[in-house]
């Protein structure tokens, strides 16, 4: 579904990726972890070309992502995104912002895109909030309106990059939950994030970073309780001894 | 005060087509200064130096200097158009530009991942920037477009220099009349005032019902 061979990024002077290989087979979840800075949000934001790869070659369903354009904008729409900070359509009620690219992109009609999108927010915990603006709803309601959002698409894969980052600790649950009913579904996902509970238990795999290579992969299983490199071992102590 | 009400239908007229003058040049500048504000973002270079030179070019040369330039120079090279219409023309590329760059400074205030959640989604840049980021942007920037127009109001009247017989050109022509320049003069200063008054509440109207909740 998704194939990344020899990744390079360049910021400047500084590589934030480095000859990275990742496949992301249909219907399987990655759950990417690693230390900040390590490039995970540069990785995944080069899966649909927010980012300019300086190397290397992605393909999704076995196409190279095109140049800007249109192509690349089609492509777009069947790889769903979720952001750290929401960034819902701030002038648009949530009901808008979810029938915005279906009505655009897909041509979808006003009433199709409407139904669908009802449906999605009910299906996400927040039907009751459709009219409302994003700045009315609390951090864990817009993040779940984007993931419905995104569902909107109808999206083959979907990207998430530190969804709960964001997010009063007690809203961190009900993100997770949205997201593991999507995972049970079958839905293809990239997850960057520091939730180690939610890579233990929904990921199919994990997928270590730091400084900008790949690492370690390998089941959960396998990476928690017997990771073999040195950085990812240092990197569980820390990140699990609170 | 009879020197006003003698020649209440020259103030009329002078006042009327400084009104159309004005709401021209608004409504021309609003559409260059966002065509131009959205070459200066686009992601093509050349679209972007050619922005970039139109500002430069426009806002260097005094307003005075192009509608003398338009009104002698177009004739000379065989356009010919009426002086109420090149000074329609140039005064909408001249605050076109002052438009564009007050809309530019909108476009940087809306965050990046509005256009990048936009474009996440499938949309084109343009559709993003059209259906996404600009309506933001001008939210953002009512008040600095308010000002903007209350400038182009004003700038009307060096219409007066090139022979359109607006406001300031009708007050000039009643005062070669009659020689009574303060009651004259005043007259027009507080109408232009009055315009500029209704601008300004327009503005405020405008921005409170189009405040952005974040
Ligand atoms: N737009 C940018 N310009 C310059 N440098 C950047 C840019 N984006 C990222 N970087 C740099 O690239 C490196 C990788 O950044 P990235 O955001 O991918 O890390 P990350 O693993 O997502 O970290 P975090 O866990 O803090 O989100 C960092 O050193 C960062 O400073
Ligand atoms: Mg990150």
């Amino acid at each position: 579904m998704i194939e990344v061979r020899g990744l390079h990024k360049r910021f400047g002077a500084h590589t934030a990726l480095h000859e990275v290989d990742l496949d992301v087979a249909r219907g399987e979840v990655v759950v990417v972890v690693g230390p900040s800075g390590s490039g995970k949000s540069t990785l995944c934001r080069c899966l649909n070309r927010l980012e300019t790869p300086d190397g290397g070659v992605i393909r999704i369903d076995g196409a190279e992502l095109p140049e800007e354009g249109r192509a690349l904008a089609r492509l777009r729409a069947d790889v769903g995104m979720v952001f750290q900070s929401f960034n819902l359509f701030q002038h648009k009620t949530i009901l808008d912002n979810l029938t915005l690219a279906p009505v655009r992109v897909r041509g979808l009609s006003k009433d199709e895109a409407e139904r669908n999108a009802r449906e999605l927010l009910d299906r996400v915990g927040i039907g009751a909030q459709a009219e409302k603006l994003p700045a009315q709803l609390s951090g864990g309601q817009q993040q779940r309106a984007a993931i419905a959002r995104a569902l909107a698409m109808r999206p083959k894969a979907m990207l998430f990059d530190e969804p709960t980052s964001a997010l009063d600790p007690e809203m961190v649950g009900e993100v997770l939950d949205v997201m593991t009913d999507l995972a049970r579904d079958g839905m293809t996902m990239v997850v960057v994030t520091h939730e180690m509970g939610f890579a233990r238990q929904v990921a199919d795999r994990v997928v270590f970073m730091a400084d900008g290579e790949v690492v370690e992969t390998g089941t959960p299983a396998a990476f928690f309780d017997s990771p073999t490199s040195d950085r990812a071992r240092d990197f569980l102590a820390k990140v699990l001894s609170h | 005060m009879n020197v006003i009400t003698d020649h209440l239908s020259e103030f009329g007229d002078g006042l009327l087509l400084t009104v159309e003058l004005t709401l021209l040049s608004l409504a021309g500048a609003l559409v260059a200064g966002i065509v131009v504000a959205a070459m200066r973002v686009s992601p093509v270079r050349v679209l972007r130096a050619a922005g970039m030179a139109y500002v430069e070019v426009l806002q260097n040369i005094p307003l005075l200097v192009w509608l003398v330039i338009a009104v002698f120079g177009l004739p000379e090279i065989g356009v010919i158009a009426g002086l109420f219409t090149t000074s329609v023309v140039v005064i909408v590329l001249y605050q076109g530009a002052y438009t564009a760059e007050a809309i530019r400074s909108g476009i940087n205030a809306v965050p990046a991942g509005q256009g990048e959640a936009a474009r996440a989604l499938g949309l084109t840049f343009t559709q993003s920037l059209r259906l996404v980021v600009l309506p933001q942007a001008l939210r953002t920037v009512v008040q600095p477009l308010g000002n903007i127009a209350i400038m182009t109001l004003m700038n009307t009247a060096l219409a007066a220099a090139v022979g359109v017989v607006e406001l300031t050109s009708a007050a000039n022509r009643v005062n070669l009349a009659e020689a009574k320049p303060i009651w004259i003069f005043v007259t027009a200063g507080l109408a232009y005032m009055a315009l500029s008054g209704l601008l300004g509440l327009t503005t405020g109207v405008l921005e409170r019902k189009w405040a952005i909740l974040r």
